[in-house]
Protein backbone atom coordinates (compact mmCIF):
# COMPACT_ATOMS: atom_id res chain seq x y z
CA UNK A 1 0.00 0.00 0.00
CA UNK A 2 1.21 3.49 -1.00
CA UNK A 3 0.18 6.59 0.85
CA UNK A 4 1.51 10.32 -0.36
CA UNK A 5 0.94 12.63 1.98
CA UNK A 6 1.50 16.64 1.38
CA UNK A 7 4.49 15.12 -1.14
CA UNK A 8 6.29 18.72 -2.23
CA UNK A 9 9.62 19.19 -4.61
CA UNK A 10 11.34 22.18 -5.23
CA UNK A 11 14.77 22.81 -6.91
CA UNK A 12 15.84 26.50 -6.26
CA UNK A 13 12.95 28.63 -7.76
CA UNK A 14 11.15 25.03 -9.37
CA UNK A 15 8.24 23.57 -7.13
CA UNK A 16 8.54 20.69 -9.16
CA UNK A 17 5.55 18.88 -7.27
CA UNK A 18 2.90 20.43 -5.46
CA UNK A 19 1.78 19.39 -2.12
CA UNK A 20 0.20 16.35 -3.64
CA UNK A 21 -1.86 13.70 -1.68
CA UNK A 22 -3.02 10.09 -2.92
CA UNK A 23 -3.47 6.63 -2.05
CA UNK A 24 -2.73 3.05 -3.39
CA UNK A 25 -4.47 0.21 -1.98
CA UNK A 26 -3.68 -3.30 -2.68
CA UNK A 27 -4.64 -5.07 -5.74
CA UNK A 28 -5.46 -1.11 -6.97
CA UNK A 29 -3.86 0.11 -10.14
CA UNK A 30 -3.68 3.63 -10.11
CA UNK A 31 -3.24 5.80 -13.20
CA UNK A 32 -0.78 8.93 -12.90
CA UNK A 33 -1.38 11.03 -16.25
CA UNK A 34 -0.34 14.28 -17.42
CA UNK A 35 1.58 16.21 -20.02
CA UNK A 36 5.46 16.23 -20.21
CA UNK A 37 7.34 17.93 -16.98
CA UNK A 38 4.25 17.95 -14.93
CA UNK A 39 5.80 16.05 -12.73
CA UNK A 40 5.11 12.37 -12.98
CA UNK A 41 8.73 11.07 -12.76
CA UNK A 42 9.68 13.56 -9.84
CA UNK A 43 6.42 11.83 -7.96
CA UNK A 44 7.88 8.14 -8.74
CA UNK A 45 11.54 9.38 -8.08
CA UNK A 46 10.55 10.09 -4.70
CA UNK A 47 8.36 6.82 -3.94
CA UNK A 48 11.56 5.12 -5.12
CA UNK A 49 13.27 7.08 -2.70
CA UNK A 50 15.69 8.06 -5.26
CA UNK A 51 14.64 11.75 -4.86
CA UNK A 52 14.56 13.67 -1.23
CA UNK A 53 11.10 15.41 -1.08
CA UNK A 54 11.13 19.13 -0.04
CA UNK A 55 8.04 18.70 2.30
CA UNK A 56 5.44 15.67 2.82
CA UNK A 57 6.21 12.12 3.65
CA UNK A 58 5.77 8.82 1.66
CA UNK A 59 4.63 5.61 3.25
CA UNK A 60 4.70 2.20 1.64
CA UNK A 61 3.22 -0.53 4.14
CA UNK A 62 2.55 2.35 6.82
CA UNK A 63 6.37 3.10 6.76
CA UNK A 64 7.95 6.33 5.61
CA UNK A 65 10.54 5.34 2.88
CA UNK A 66 12.46 7.94 4.11
CA UNK A 67 13.47 6.29 7.04
CA UNK A 68 12.81 2.51 6.00
CA UNK A 69 14.40 2.92 2.59
CA UNK A 70 16.27 -0.26 2.34
CA UNK A 71 13.88 -2.32 3.77
CA UNK A 72 11.32 -1.38 1.66
CA UNK A 73 12.75 -1.22 -1.16
CA UNK A 74 13.15 -5.28 -0.89
CA UNK A 75 9.44 -5.08 -1.80
CA UNK A 76 9.75 -2.53 -4.42
CA UNK A 77 10.69 -2.32 -7.82
CA UNK A 78 10.48 -0.53 -11.13
CA UNK A 79 10.02 -0.26 -14.49
CA UNK A 80 10.78 2.48 -17.31
CA UNK A 81 11.77 2.56 -21.43
CA UNK A 82 14.57 5.01 -20.27
CA UNK A 83 16.25 2.43 -17.87
CA UNK A 84 17.74 -0.59 -19.54
CA UNK A 85 19.58 -3.29 -18.26
CA UNK A 86 23.22 -4.08 -18.98
CA UNK A 87 23.72 -5.14 -22.83
CA UNK A 88 26.28 -7.49 -22.65
CA UNK A 89 24.75 -9.23 -20.21
CA UNK A 90 22.70 -12.31 -21.20
CA UNK A 91 18.82 -11.96 -20.58
CA UNK A 92 20.07 -14.99 -17.42
CA UNK A 93 22.71 -13.14 -16.14
CA UNK A 94 20.89 -9.72 -15.85
CA UNK A 95 17.87 -11.82 -14.14
CA UNK A 96 20.15 -13.43 -11.74
CA UNK A 97 22.21 -10.61 -11.28
CA UNK A 98 18.74 -8.58 -9.90
CA UNK A 99 17.10 -12.01 -7.73
CA UNK A 100 20.78 -11.76 -5.84
CA UNK A 101 20.21 -7.77 -5.53
CA UNK A 102 17.03 -8.54 -4.25
CA UNK A 103 17.92 -11.18 -2.00
CA UNK A 104 15.27 -13.59 -4.07
CA UNK A 105 15.12 -17.18 -2.70
CA UNK A 106 15.11 -19.58 -4.81
CA UNK A 107 16.05 -17.97 -8.21
CA UNK A 108 15.69 -20.71 -10.61
CA UNK A 109 12.51 -21.27 -9.40
CA UNK A 110 11.91 -17.05 -10.17
CA UNK A 111 13.33 -16.89 -13.20
CA UNK A 112 11.50 -20.08 -14.94
CA UNK A 113 7.99 -18.49 -13.76
CA UNK A 114 8.92 -15.12 -15.28
CA UNK A 115 10.41 -17.02 -18.22
CA UNK A 116 7.70 -19.08 -19.11
CA UNK A 117 4.66 -16.19 -18.13
CA UNK A 118 6.61 -13.55 -20.31
CA UNK A 119 7.56 -15.72 -23.03
CA UNK A 120 11.54 -15.07 -22.11
CA UNK A 121 12.51 -18.85 -22.76
CA UNK A 122 13.53 -18.85 -26.16
CA UNK A 123 15.21 -16.03 -25.52
CA UNK A 124 17.12 -16.20 -22.12
CA UNK A 125 20.65 -17.46 -22.84
CA UNK A 126 20.65 -14.08 -26.03
CA UNK A 127 22.37 -10.93 -25.31
CA UNK A 128 20.11 -8.40 -23.46
CA UNK A 129 21.34 -5.72 -25.65
CA UNK A 130 20.84 -7.81 -29.07
CA UNK A 131 16.83 -8.01 -28.49
CA UNK A 132 14.50 -6.35 -30.09
CA UNK A 133 12.70 -3.42 -28.32
CA UNK A 134 9.47 -5.77 -27.51
CA UNK A 135 11.58 -8.53 -26.02
CA UNK A 136 13.76 -5.27 -24.00
CA UNK A 137 10.36 -4.39 -22.61
CA UNK A 138 9.29 -8.26 -20.92
CA UNK A 139 12.95 -8.65 -19.94
CA UNK A 140 12.81 -5.09 -18.04
CA UNK A 141 9.25 -6.50 -16.68
CA UNK A 142 10.50 -9.76 -15.78
CA UNK A 143 13.26 -7.56 -14.08
CA UNK A 144 10.96 -5.47 -12.59
CA UNK A 145 9.03 -8.67 -10.84
CA UNK A 146 11.41 -10.37 -9.92
CA UNK A 147 11.73 -9.98 -6.01
CA UNK A 148 7.82 -10.85 -6.04
CA UNK A 149 6.90 -6.46 -5.35
CA UNK A 150 4.14 -5.51 -3.36
CA UNK A 151 4.36 -2.29 -5.14
CA UNK A 152 5.03 -1.69 -8.47
CA UNK A 153 5.62 1.81 -10.23
CA UNK A 154 5.69 1.36 -13.63
CA UNK A 155 6.37 4.45 -16.08
CA UNK A 156 5.27 3.97 -19.99
CA UNK A 157 5.33 0.34 -20.00
CA UNK A 158 4.47 0.02 -23.40
CA UNK A 159 6.00 2.94 -24.76
CA UNK A 160 7.13 2.59 -28.05
CA UNK A 161 6.08 -1.66 -28.63
CA UNK A 162 3.97 -2.69 -31.48
CA UNK A 163 0.13 -2.83 -30.67
CA UNK A 164 0.79 -7.08 -30.25
CA UNK A 165 3.32 -6.72 -27.30
CA UNK A 166 1.66 -3.50 -25.76
CA UNK A 167 -1.39 -5.72 -25.56
CA UNK A 168 0.99 -8.70 -24.41
CA UNK A 169 2.14 -6.38 -21.71
CA UNK A 170 -1.68 -4.83 -20.44
CA UNK A 171 -2.72 -9.20 -20.88
CA UNK A 172 -0.23 -9.95 -18.13
CA UNK A 173 -0.60 -6.76 -15.92
CA UNK A 174 -4.18 -7.61 -15.65
CA UNK A 175 -3.85 -11.55 -14.73
CA UNK A 176 -0.90 -10.46 -12.16
CA UNK A 177 -2.65 -8.24 -10.05
CA UNK A 178 -5.64 -10.92 -9.86
CA UNK A 179 -2.70 -13.49 -8.24
CA UNK A 180 -0.89 -11.32 -6.47
CA UNK A 181 -1.33 -8.87 -3.20
CA UNK A 182 0.60 -5.76 -5.28
CA UNK A 183 -0.47 -2.02 -5.79
CA UNK A 184 0.63 -0.24 -9.13
CA UNK A 185 1.59 4.03 -9.65
CA UNK A 186 1.12 3.74 -13.54
CA UNK A 187 2.50 6.61 -15.50
CA UNK A 188 1.35 6.59 -19.21
CA UNK A 189 0.24 8.42 -22.02
CA UNK A 190 -1.46 5.70 -23.61
CA UNK A 191 -5.20 6.38 -22.65
CA UNK A 192 -6.51 2.90 -23.48
CA UNK A 193 -4.09 1.20 -21.76
CA UNK A 194 -5.01 3.52 -18.29
CA UNK A 195 -8.73 3.28 -18.97
CA UNK A 196 -8.28 -0.67 -19.34
CA UNK A 197 -5.88 -1.25 -16.50
CA UNK A 198 -6.72 1.30 -14.10
CA UNK A 199 -9.56 1.40 -10.81
CA UNK A 200 -8.93 5.43 -10.93
CA UNK A 201 -6.50 8.01 -12.49
CA UNK A 202 -4.70 11.03 -11.25
CA UNK A 203 -4.44 13.93 -13.78
CA UNK A 204 -1.02 16.31 -12.92
CA UNK A 205 -0.66 19.29 -14.16
CA UNK A 206 2.13 21.84 -13.20
CA UNK A 207 2.85 19.70 -9.97
CA UNK A 208 -0.27 19.03 -9.08
CA UNK A 209 -3.53 16.85 -8.90
CA UNK A 210 -6.02 18.16 -10.52
CA UNK A 211 -8.64 15.79 -11.03
CA UNK A 212 -9.28 12.25 -10.33
CA UNK A 213 -11.40 9.58 -10.43
CA UNK A 214 -12.55 6.49 -11.78
CA UNK A 215 -11.82 6.90 -15.89
CA UNK A 216 -15.66 6.44 -16.96
CA UNK A 217 -16.32 8.59 -13.95
CA UNK A 218 -14.39 11.16 -15.11
CA UNK A 219 -15.35 10.80 -18.59
CA UNK A 220 -18.48 11.80 -17.74
CA UNK A 221 -17.79 14.53 -15.81
CA UNK A 222 -16.11 16.06 -18.41
CA UNK A 223 -18.79 15.45 -21.01
CA UNK A 224 -15.84 14.04 -23.50
CA UNK A 225 -16.20 10.73 -25.68
CA UNK A 226 -12.96 9.18 -24.04
CA UNK A 227 -10.06 9.99 -21.72
CA UNK A 228 -7.85 11.28 -24.50
CA UNK A 229 -10.51 14.07 -24.56
CA UNK A 230 -10.37 14.77 -20.67
CA UNK A 231 -6.67 14.49 -20.92
CA UNK A 232 -6.72 17.35 -23.30
CA UNK A 233 -9.25 19.44 -21.95
CA UNK A 234 -7.08 19.50 -18.49
CA UNK A 235 -3.98 19.90 -19.94
CA UNK A 236 -5.24 23.29 -21.92
CA UNK A 237 -7.25 24.75 -19.19
CA UNK A 238 -5.42 27.66 -17.60
CA UNK A 239 -6.98 27.89 -14.64
CA UNK A 240 -6.74 24.58 -12.63
CA UNK A 241 -9.95 22.72 -11.43
CA UNK B 1 34.06 19.79 -44.59
CA UNK B 2 33.43 22.74 -43.50
CA UNK B 3 30.33 21.74 -41.72
CA UNK B 4 31.86 18.67 -39.83
CA UNK B 5 34.47 20.98 -38.41
CA UNK B 6 31.53 23.30 -37.53
CA UNK B 7 29.56 20.26 -35.80
CA UNK B 8 33.00 19.56 -33.62
CA UNK B 9 33.60 23.17 -32.73
CA UNK B 10 30.55 24.09 -31.45
CA UNK B 11 30.87 21.26 -29.22
CA UNK B 12 34.59 21.85 -28.14
CA UNK B 13 33.31 25.89 -27.93
CA UNK B 14 30.36 25.12 -25.83
CA UNK B 15 31.91 22.85 -23.22
CA UNK B 16 34.87 24.04 -20.81
CA UNK B 17 35.98 20.90 -19.75
CA UNK B 18 36.33 19.68 -23.55
CA UNK B 19 38.59 22.59 -23.65
CA UNK B 20 40.16 21.79 -20.29
CA UNK B 21 40.49 18.15 -21.38
CA UNK B 22 42.68 19.57 -24.92
CA UNK B 23 45.16 21.46 -22.35
CA UNK B 24 45.09 19.12 -19.47
CA UNK B 25 47.40 16.08 -21.13
CA UNK B 26 49.85 17.95 -23.03
CA UNK B 27 50.69 20.19 -19.34
CA UNK B 28 50.79 16.79 -17.37
CA UNK B 29 52.49 14.71 -20.38
CA UNK B 30 55.15 17.36 -20.70
CA UNK B 31 55.70 18.23 -16.28
CA UNK B 32 56.21 14.61 -15.59
CA UNK B 33 58.59 14.23 -18.25
CA UNK B 34 60.73 16.92 -17.59
CA UNK B 35 60.94 16.31 -14.16
CA UNK B 36 62.24 12.63 -14.95
CA UNK B 37 64.44 14.54 -17.69
CA UNK B 38 65.82 16.82 -15.05
CA UNK B 39 66.13 14.23 -12.57
CA UNK B 40 68.73 12.19 -14.95
CA UNK B 41 70.36 15.08 -16.21
CA UNK B 42 71.26 15.70 -12.35
CA UNK B 43 71.57 11.92 -11.01
CA UNK B 44 72.66 9.84 -14.13
CA UNK B 45 74.61 7.69 -12.06
CA UNK B 46 71.76 7.37 -9.62
CA UNK B 47 70.19 3.91 -10.86
CA UNK B 48 73.25 2.53 -12.18
CA UNK B 49 73.71 -0.65 -9.76
CA UNK B 50 70.51 -1.40 -10.18
CA UNK B 51 68.41 -2.86 -12.88
CA UNK B 52 64.61 -2.51 -13.02
CA UNK B 53 63.95 0.25 -10.67
CA UNK B 54 62.23 2.16 -13.23
CA UNK B 55 60.05 -1.21 -14.15
CA UNK B 56 59.25 -1.77 -11.16
CA UNK B 57 57.73 1.74 -10.20
CA UNK B 58 55.92 1.66 -13.25
CA UNK B 59 54.20 -1.88 -12.60
CA UNK B 60 53.27 -0.33 -9.08
CA UNK B 61 52.01 2.78 -10.92
CA UNK B 62 50.60 0.63 -13.01
CA UNK B 63 48.74 -1.37 -10.33
CA UNK B 64 47.45 1.96 -8.97
CA UNK B 65 46.12 2.86 -12.02
CA UNK B 66 44.47 -0.30 -12.95
CA UNK B 67 43.01 -0.18 -9.46
CA UNK B 68 41.83 3.30 -9.48
CA UNK B 69 40.13 2.98 -13.33
CA UNK B 70 38.63 -0.06 -12.48
CA UNK B 71 37.04 1.12 -9.55
CA UNK B 72 35.73 3.88 -11.50
CA UNK B 73 34.75 1.84 -14.88
CA UNK B 74 32.44 -0.22 -12.25
CA UNK B 75 30.64 2.87 -12.23
CA UNK B 76 31.42 4.39 -15.76
CA UNK B 77 29.93 1.29 -16.81
CA UNK B 78 26.57 0.99 -15.50
CA UNK B 79 26.25 4.73 -16.64
CA UNK B 80 26.70 3.90 -20.16
CA UNK B 81 24.06 0.89 -20.25
CA UNK B 82 21.95 2.88 -18.29
CA UNK B 83 21.56 0.52 -15.66
CA UNK B 84 22.49 3.05 -12.93
CA UNK B 85 19.02 3.72 -11.70
CA UNK B 86 18.03 0.26 -11.86
CA UNK B 87 21.40 -0.40 -9.44
CA UNK B 88 20.50 2.50 -6.98
CA UNK B 89 16.41 1.45 -7.00
CA UNK B 90 18.05 -2.20 -5.70
CA UNK B 91 17.89 -2.41 -1.85
CA UNK B 92 21.35 -1.57 -1.19
CA UNK B 93 23.34 -0.03 0.87
CA UNK B 94 26.18 2.58 -0.08
CA UNK B 95 28.58 0.35 2.26
CA UNK B 96 27.23 -2.60 0.44
CA UNK B 97 27.95 -0.79 -2.39
CA UNK B 98 31.83 0.30 -1.27
CA UNK B 99 32.61 -2.86 -0.44
CA UNK B 100 31.38 -4.99 -3.60
CA UNK B 101 32.97 -2.21 -5.43
CA UNK B 102 36.04 -2.61 -4.20
CA UNK B 103 36.45 -6.15 -4.06
CA UNK B 104 35.10 -6.40 -7.76
CA UNK B 105 37.89 -4.11 -8.88
CA UNK B 106 40.82 -6.15 -7.21
CA UNK B 107 39.88 -8.58 -8.96
CA UNK B 108 40.06 -6.39 -12.43
CA UNK B 109 43.25 -4.93 -11.23
CA UNK B 110 44.84 -8.45 -10.79
CA UNK B 111 43.36 -10.25 -14.00
CA UNK B 112 45.03 -7.52 -15.64
CA UNK B 113 48.49 -6.90 -13.43
CA UNK B 114 49.38 -10.81 -12.70
CA UNK B 115 50.48 -11.50 -16.69
CA UNK B 116 52.23 -8.25 -16.52
CA UNK B 117 54.15 -9.43 -13.57
CA UNK B 118 55.12 -12.35 -14.99
CA UNK B 119 56.10 -11.51 -18.01
CA UNK B 120 59.01 -9.34 -16.65
CA UNK B 121 60.73 -11.82 -15.59
CA UNK B 122 61.50 -13.45 -18.84
CA UNK B 123 61.43 -10.48 -20.98
CA UNK B 124 63.38 -8.42 -19.23
CA UNK B 125 65.03 -10.86 -16.18
CA UNK B 126 63.39 -8.86 -13.25
CA UNK B 127 61.04 -9.93 -10.74
CA UNK B 128 59.49 -7.50 -8.63
CA UNK B 129 59.44 -10.17 -6.13
CA UNK B 130 62.73 -9.15 -4.93
CA UNK B 131 60.80 -6.46 -2.95
CA UNK B 132 60.54 -9.03 -0.46
CA UNK B 133 57.52 -9.06 1.97
CA UNK B 134 57.32 -5.32 2.11
CA UNK B 135 55.88 -5.38 -1.63
CA UNK B 136 52.63 -7.00 0.01
CA UNK B 137 52.63 -3.58 1.95
CA UNK B 138 53.79 -1.63 -1.09
CA UNK B 139 50.81 -3.19 -2.99
CA UNK B 140 47.97 -2.56 -0.48
CA UNK B 141 49.15 0.82 0.30
CA UNK B 142 48.76 1.33 -3.31
CA UNK B 143 45.15 -0.75 -3.38
CA UNK B 144 43.77 1.49 -0.94
CA UNK B 145 44.72 4.67 -2.60
CA UNK B 146 43.91 3.43 -5.75
CA UNK B 147 40.73 2.97 -4.30
CA UNK B 148 40.37 6.07 -2.55
CA UNK B 149 41.01 8.04 -5.78
CA UNK B 150 37.97 5.47 -7.31
CA UNK B 151 35.67 6.92 -4.62
CA UNK B 152 36.36 10.72 -5.10
CA UNK B 153 35.61 10.10 -8.61
CA UNK B 154 32.52 7.97 -8.31
CA UNK B 155 31.46 11.08 -6.02
CA UNK B 156 32.19 13.34 -8.67
CA UNK B 157 30.06 10.66 -11.14
CA UNK B 158 27.20 10.54 -8.55
CA UNK B 159 26.68 14.22 -7.87
CA UNK B 160 27.59 15.32 -11.81
CA UNK B 161 26.77 12.36 -13.64
CA UNK B 162 28.62 11.52 -17.16
CA UNK B 163 30.27 15.01 -17.57
CA UNK B 164 32.37 14.17 -14.59
CA UNK B 165 33.77 11.02 -16.90
CA UNK B 166 37.16 12.70 -18.09
CA UNK B 167 38.21 13.73 -14.60
CA UNK B 168 38.20 9.76 -13.99
CA UNK B 169 40.62 9.15 -16.72
CA UNK B 170 42.46 12.40 -15.96
CA UNK B 171 42.82 12.47 -11.95
CA UNK B 172 45.80 9.67 -12.11
CA UNK B 173 47.62 11.38 -14.20
CA UNK B 174 46.94 14.82 -12.18
CA UNK B 175 48.95 13.38 -9.11
CA UNK B 176 51.70 11.64 -11.24
CA UNK B 177 54.33 14.46 -10.97
CA UNK B 178 53.67 15.25 -7.88
CA UNK B 179 53.62 10.84 -6.94
CA UNK B 180 57.52 10.83 -7.56
CA UNK B 181 57.22 7.36 -9.06
CA UNK B 182 60.35 7.73 -11.40
CA UNK B 183 62.31 10.17 -9.02
CA UNK B 184 62.92 11.57 -5.47
CA UNK B 185 61.14 14.11 -3.81
CA UNK B 186 64.21 16.50 -3.60
CA UNK B 187 63.84 16.81 -7.67
CA UNK B 188 60.67 18.87 -7.66
CA UNK B 189 60.56 22.41 -6.62
CA UNK B 190 59.76 23.11 -2.64
CA UNK B 191 56.32 24.22 -3.36
CA UNK B 192 55.74 20.84 -5.26
CA UNK B 193 57.30 19.69 -2.75
CA UNK B 194 55.05 20.65 0.06
CA UNK B 195 52.42 19.16 -1.70
CA UNK B 196 53.84 15.99 -2.83
CA UNK B 197 54.34 15.24 0.88
CA UNK B 198 50.90 14.81 1.08
CA UNK B 199 50.22 11.80 -0.72
CA UNK B 200 51.02 8.70 0.09
CA UNK B 201 52.91 7.68 -3.22
CA UNK B 202 55.64 9.82 -2.58
CA UNK B 203 56.94 7.73 0.69
CA UNK B 204 55.65 4.48 -0.95
CA UNK B 205 57.89 5.34 -4.36
CA UNK B 206 60.84 6.47 -2.30
CA UNK B 207 60.50 3.06 -0.05
CA UNK B 208 60.54 1.03 -3.35
CA UNK B 209 63.49 2.51 -4.52
CA UNK B 210 65.34 2.71 -1.07
CA UNK B 211 64.67 -1.11 -1.04
CA UNK B 212 65.69 -1.75 -4.50
CA UNK B 213 69.17 0.66 -4.23
CA UNK B 214 69.87 0.25 -0.23
CA UNK B 215 68.95 -3.08 0.33
CA UNK B 216 67.52 -2.12 3.39
CA UNK B 217 63.22 -1.60 4.61
CA UNK B 218 62.23 1.30 6.33
CA UNK B 219 58.74 0.90 7.77
CA UNK B 220 58.54 4.29 8.43
CA UNK B 221 58.21 5.38 4.92
CA UNK B 222 55.43 2.09 5.19
CA UNK B 223 54.10 3.58 8.31
CA UNK B 224 53.61 6.91 7.24
CA UNK B 225 51.87 6.06 3.82
CA UNK B 226 49.42 3.63 5.65
CA UNK B 227 48.42 6.90 8.11
CA UNK B 228 47.84 9.23 4.49
CA UNK B 229 45.39 6.34 2.95
CA UNK B 230 43.55 6.33 6.11
CA UNK B 231 42.83 9.83 6.17
CA UNK B 232 41.88 10.18 2.49
CA UNK B 233 40.23 6.79 2.62
CA UNK B 234 37.86 8.10 5.21
CA UNK B 235 37.37 11.48 3.64
CA UNK B 236 36.77 9.80 0.41
CA UNK B 237 33.53 7.36 2.25
CA UNK B 238 32.43 10.99 3.10
CA UNK B 239 32.30 12.30 0.12
CA UNK B 240 31.19 9.07 -1.40
CA UNK B 241 27.97 8.98 1.06
CA UNK B 242 27.77 13.41 0.73
CA UNK B 243 27.54 13.08 -2.92
CA UNK B 244 24.85 10.02 -2.47
CA UNK B 245 22.42 12.49 -0.31
CA UNK B 246 23.16 15.52 -2.32
CA UNK B 247 22.34 13.77 -5.69
CA UNK B 248 18.80 12.45 -3.84
CA UNK B 249 18.60 16.50 -3.49
CA UNK B 250 19.19 17.42 -6.77
CA UNK B 251 17.65 14.93 -8.92
CA UNK B 252 21.28 13.53 -10.49
CA UNK B 253 20.07 9.94 -9.70
CA UNK B 254 16.83 10.44 -11.75
CA UNK B 255 17.79 10.81 -15.63
CA UNK B 256 21.93 9.60 -15.21
CA UNK B 257 22.85 7.78 -18.40
CA UNK B 258 20.27 9.45 -20.62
Amino acid sequence: MIEVINLSKSYQNNEAVKSINFNIGENEIIGLLGPNGCGKTTTIAMILGLLKPTKGKILINKKNIEYHRIELLHKMNFISPYIELPKKLTVKQNLIVYAKLYNVKKIDQRIDYLSSTLRLNKILNNLTGELSSGQKNRVSLAKSLINNPSVLLLDEPTASLDPETGNFIRSFLEDYIKQKKISILLASHNMEEVKRLCTSVMMMKNGKIIDRGAPRELIKKHGRKNLEEVFLKLARTKDEL
Amino acid sequence: MYGLFLRHFFLIKSSFPRILDLIYWPTIQIILWGFISKFFSIYSDYYNNTVGIILTCAILYDFLFRSSISFNMLFLEEIWSRNFTNLFIAPMKISEIIISLVFTALIRTLIGLVPAILITSPLFGISILNLGIPLFFLFLSLYIFGITLGLFVSSGLIRFGPSFENIAWSSLFLLAPLGCIYYPIEILPEFFQILAKGLPLVFIFDETRNILVNNFVDFGNILHAFYLNAIYLLIGIYLFYFSFSKARKKGSLINMGE
